[in-house]
């Protein structure tokens, strides 16, 4: 029977199935960082048990370090602390910890696959939901809460349904600066946050094929937004380039034998999937957001949604959302005053963003009353815009170039948006307080927030 | 894990779609590395923003069932989200669906999330806005949700899941078993 890229790679992980249970599900690799892991080396300690595939991990340090120049003293005590037990916790098991100045310290979904260790036909978890992104090279990954991790470091495996599986298929051609940001945004805004609950997407189309890795890590990146287990681009000639002589990918004779296998990892004709999505891309505009979460998003030109104008059960969310974004339904989102803007994130941390970034600012002041962020998503993206000079086009239009991180994404450590402010930016989620408590955000791609930044309001082209 | 037992206690009525994680326990408390003290920081951003939030109400104080609409648990993969819940008293919750990262974090706990239609959970939310509030008594053995008038209302549940919450067992019991050496 002909089957999807989905199924595939799922049915090569089955280890064991006994009827009303659920699956013995084998993980290929595990990313860890400072934030979900403590627990889940308790429990192994608890148990004394050991950590069994310690080849299959990597650790570092993303959410809640600084990322001032001084960030190797960590001011807030419990961040310390923690950022202290990974550090114990990695030495102790021995994983190998990818840890400032290493050169490849960075946001996990950033390092996973500069390192090569997110390779087609693996399966990959991480105790973030973020872990989608790596399904940019072909790879089934996913989020899983600390209990789960705890199982994989003791067992290698999980325990899982099989999930459904759905094919979004771009069409079109898409216009001179519409990014995979926007493409992803428009998905969610039409499909909804809960529109790929209990599936994986595979994303398909001639638009997906001709995406670069760092684009369609940013698809695959947002697939949790709308609810989706996972999302995943089949691997290509881009993928492989991508990938060869990295770190961790084969060499040699084992290269040309794994590309060959991961040839064989396309969606077979006649394949066919639980729900299937067409999207006509053309006519499409920068995204959006306007309210508190990702599917409250539309073009740079389109007005915030009335209440009436939206389905009975959307506007409860419509109203809180008017109320906490301080906007009124029917007023253009276009010249919106902002006062942050972000450009950072597993989203959009990496060098194509931060170039995409820096064409827009290039020869231009940020807004006096605007502070931009700009933060690199790893140590390797920050030491390759350097060599670009791009920190000079940063430093020159007044942002403030940081140390690699989650930052302002979720504002675990003191980049935070103040209560009241409105700012734009690069990342996935616009809950409600997600970059500081009281803060406003809207999201939008790497181009739109450097133009909003030097406008000072919310805008896509430097006028 | 604690065993799973039949529960009787007011409902705490939460009437919004898509309530995510960083709702139930936003970033600035995940600094921790224990699994411990995240109860009181349940909701913390709603309970700030507005005194009537229904975790402000000293009538739910004691409350171990929360009633809430469409996928519940939404965004991050946070755990601590069914900690704070947990530890806050809350046992149960019951609602129209919830999202899949939420739905396997709350079953490693022992938190037990019941799905039922808009419908049913439309009428739970009606009744809740009566003077003396709803109370309902959730036995997971016999699947089914009563009330002090002597309703009684199915839920599907998985077997599986059923065994292990009702008896305590944990899926790392489970996988160490099922890939020993
Ligand atoms: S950048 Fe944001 S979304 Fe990505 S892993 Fe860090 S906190 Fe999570």
């Amino acid at each position: 029977m002909p089957k999807n890229i989905i199924e595939k790679i799922w049915n090569a992980h089955v280890v064991s199935e006994r009827e009303g249970h659920p699956q013995v599900f084998s993980i290929d690799k595990m990313l860890l960082h400072e934030v979900t892991s403590a627990q889940a080396f308790d429990e192994l300690r608890k148990r004394n048990l050991k950590v069994r595939y310690p080849e299959r991990l990597i650790a570092t340090l993303d959410h809640s370090i600084p990322t001032s120049q001084s960030r190797s003293v960590i001011n807030d005590l419990q961040a310390r602390h923690q950022v202290e037990t990974l550090r114990q916790n990695a030495e102790e098991f021995g994983v190998t910890l990818y840890d400032f100045d290493s050169g490849y310290q960075g946001i996990v979904h950033v390092i996973g696959p500069e390192l090569g260790f997110t390779l087609p036909g693996t399966t990959i978890v991480c105790g973030d939901s973020h872990t989608s992104t790596h399904g940019a090279f072909g790879a089934l990954a996913f989020g899983v809460g600390t209990s789960e991790v705890g199982h994989v470091l003791a067992t290698g495996c999980i325990l899982q349904y099989k999930p459904k599986t759905m094919r979004v298929n771009f069409t079109g051609q898409i216009k001179q600066n519409i990014t995979a940001k926007d493409i992803i945004m428009k998905l969610i805004s039409m499909i909804g946050i809960g529109g790929g609950k209990g599936y994986i997407i595979e994303y398909t189309g001639e638009v997906i094929r001709n995406l670069s890795m760092e684009a369609r890590m940013t698809l695959c990146n947002m697939s949790i937004e709308c609810g989706a287990r996972a999302g995943l681009v089949a691997p290509d000639q881009i993928t492989y380039d991508y990938l060869k002589e990295r770190p961790y990918a084969p060499k040699g004779d084992a290269w040309s034998q794994a590309v060959e296998a991961w040839e064989q990892l396309k969606s077979d004709l006649n394949c066919v999937y639980d729900q299937e999505i067409d999207i006509d891309i053309s006519e499409l505009t920068p995204m959006v957001s306007w309210g508190i979460n990702p599917e409250q998003a539309i073009g740079i030109e389109d007005t915030i949604p009335r209440l009436e104008e939206l389905p009975q059960t959307h506007q409860g969310m419509a109203k809180q959302a008017y109320e906490y974004t301080k906007l009124q339904p029917g007023e253009a989102i276009k010249g919106k005053k902002i006062e942050w803007a972000f450009i950072g994130s597993c989203t959009n941390g990496r060098i194509e963003d931060l170039r995409a970034a820096a064409e827009v600012l290039k020869g231009h002041k940020i807004a006096k009353h605007v502070t931009l962020y700009v933060v690199p998503g790893s140590e390797k993206v920050l030491a390759q815009a350097k060599a670009e000079g791009l920190d000079k086009i940063f430093e020159a239009a007044g942002a403030d170039f940081r140390m690699p991180g989650c930052s302002m994404c979720l504002a675990m450590n003191e980049d935070k948006v103040p209560p009241g402010a409105r700012c734009i930016s690069t990342s996935n989620r616009n809950f409600m307080g997600r970059q500081g408590p009281g803060s406003i955000t809207h999201l939008a791609s790497p181009r739109t927030v450097a133009a909003s930044a030097v406008a000072g309001y919310i805008t896509s082209e430097v006028v | 894990m604690k065993k799973f037992q039949i529960i009787t206690s007011r409902v705490i009525p939460l009437p919004m779609k898509d309530v995510d994680t960083d709702m139930i326990i936003p970033a600035q408390y995940l600094t921790q590395t224990n699994k411990e003290g995240y109860g009181e920081a349940l909701f913390s951003g709603l309970k700030k923003q507005n005194a009537n939030f229904v975790f402000n109400q000293p009538q739910y104080r004691e409350a171990k069932i929360l009633l809430s609409e469409s996928n519940f648990g939404c965004g991050s993969s946070r755990e601590h989200a069914v900690w704070a819940l947990m530890q806050a008293g809350i046992e149960v919750i019951i609602a129209e669906s919830y999202s899949d990262i939420f739905f396997n974090n709350a079953a490693k706990n022992g938190l037990l999330l019941i799905s039922m239609h808009k419908a049913a959970i439309d009428a739970f939310f009606k009744e809740t806005e009566k003077k003396e509030g709803l109370i309902l008594t959730v036995d997971l053995e016999q699947q089914n949700i009563r009330t002090l008038a002597g309703d009684s209302f199915h839920f599907a549940y998985d077997d599986f899941r059923k065994t292990c919450l009702l008896n305590g067992y944990e899926d790392m019991d489970y996988l160490l078993d099922a890939t020993k050496q």
